[in-house]
């Protein structure tokens, strides 16, 4: 699990699996947890590069990011979302609370 | 008018979710879809066997049975479980509804296999397990 996660500073960045499903959404919100509870993070950039499946269990783990994010005065993002992962994050209503870039923030457009 | 058919029985483990979408998505091949009918239905089978996961058998140990049916141009994909079953069916059904929130859920599995398959229909009572297809 450990090479999924990036820290630099306070921004962890989740390179999400290939399939994002109830299986491995489990294992990354049981590490995400952990790293929040040791580290001090403010920020979880979540990184759909290698993404190409997502279930509703994956919008589960992203909602529970974004409210333990949220409560903490945090943020979350997306990138690197392909146009189906896209397409489910709409479908699912999440585009509403998580803003969703083309690249890294401060690269790109919001899309 | 081609016909064809296929039974898969599994346990409850959820590392057969990938199994599962791989297996109906092989079977569905000879239908000539397109990426994205695939990507959809791996969906649905993905949402179905989950929640027989973690709702049929709240994570013990138990058997889920996949069924297909290839009548024509139609796939029709059952997922059964024999766990726990579902008092309301119409209110598990409604978006946003989980009785899971401690563990992350949504509550979308239904509204998903409804917006990625033509239809769905849902079968189940308490101790009886749940047919979904």
């Amino acid at each position: 699990m450990e090479h999924h996660f990036t820290l630099s500073g306070t921004a962890l960045t989740v390179h999400l699996p290939a399939e994002l499903d109830h299986c491995s959404s489990q294992q990354l919100r049981q590490e995400i947890d952990r790293l929040i509870r040791v580290r001090n993070i403010r920020s979880i950039l979540f990184d759909f590069g290698n993404t190409e499946f997502m279930d509703s269990s994956g919008i589960g783990m992203l909602l529970t990011s974004y409210k333990s994010m949220r409560f903490m005065g945090g943020t979350i993002l997306v990138i690197h979302a392909g146009e189906r992962m896209r397409r489910i994050l709409t479908l699912s209503g999440l585009d509403k609370f998580i803003d969703i870039y083309q690249g890294l923030p401060r690269e790109s457009d919001l899309i | 008018m081609q016909q064809n058919k296929m039974k898969l029985e599994f346990d409850s483990r959820s590392c057969n979710e990938g199994f599962a979408r791989v297996a109906v998505a092989a079977f569905m091949t000879q239908l000539n879809p397109t990426l994205e009918e695939v990507a959809d239905v791996k969906t649905a089978v993905s949402e179905a066997v989950t929640n027989a996961i973690i709702h049929g058998y709240e994570g013990s140990a138990g058997t889920i049975t996949i069924r297909c049916r290839i009548e024509g141009e139609t796939l029709t994909v059952e997922v059964e479980d024999t766990g726990k079953g579902i008092a309301d069916v119409k209110l598990a059904m409604e978006p946003l509804f989980t009785t899971k929130a401690e563990c992350d859920r949504a509550g979308m599995g239904f509204s998903f296999m409804e917006a990625f398959m033509d239809s769905l229909e849902v079968h189940s009572a308490p101790g009886r397990g749940h047919l979904c297809g």
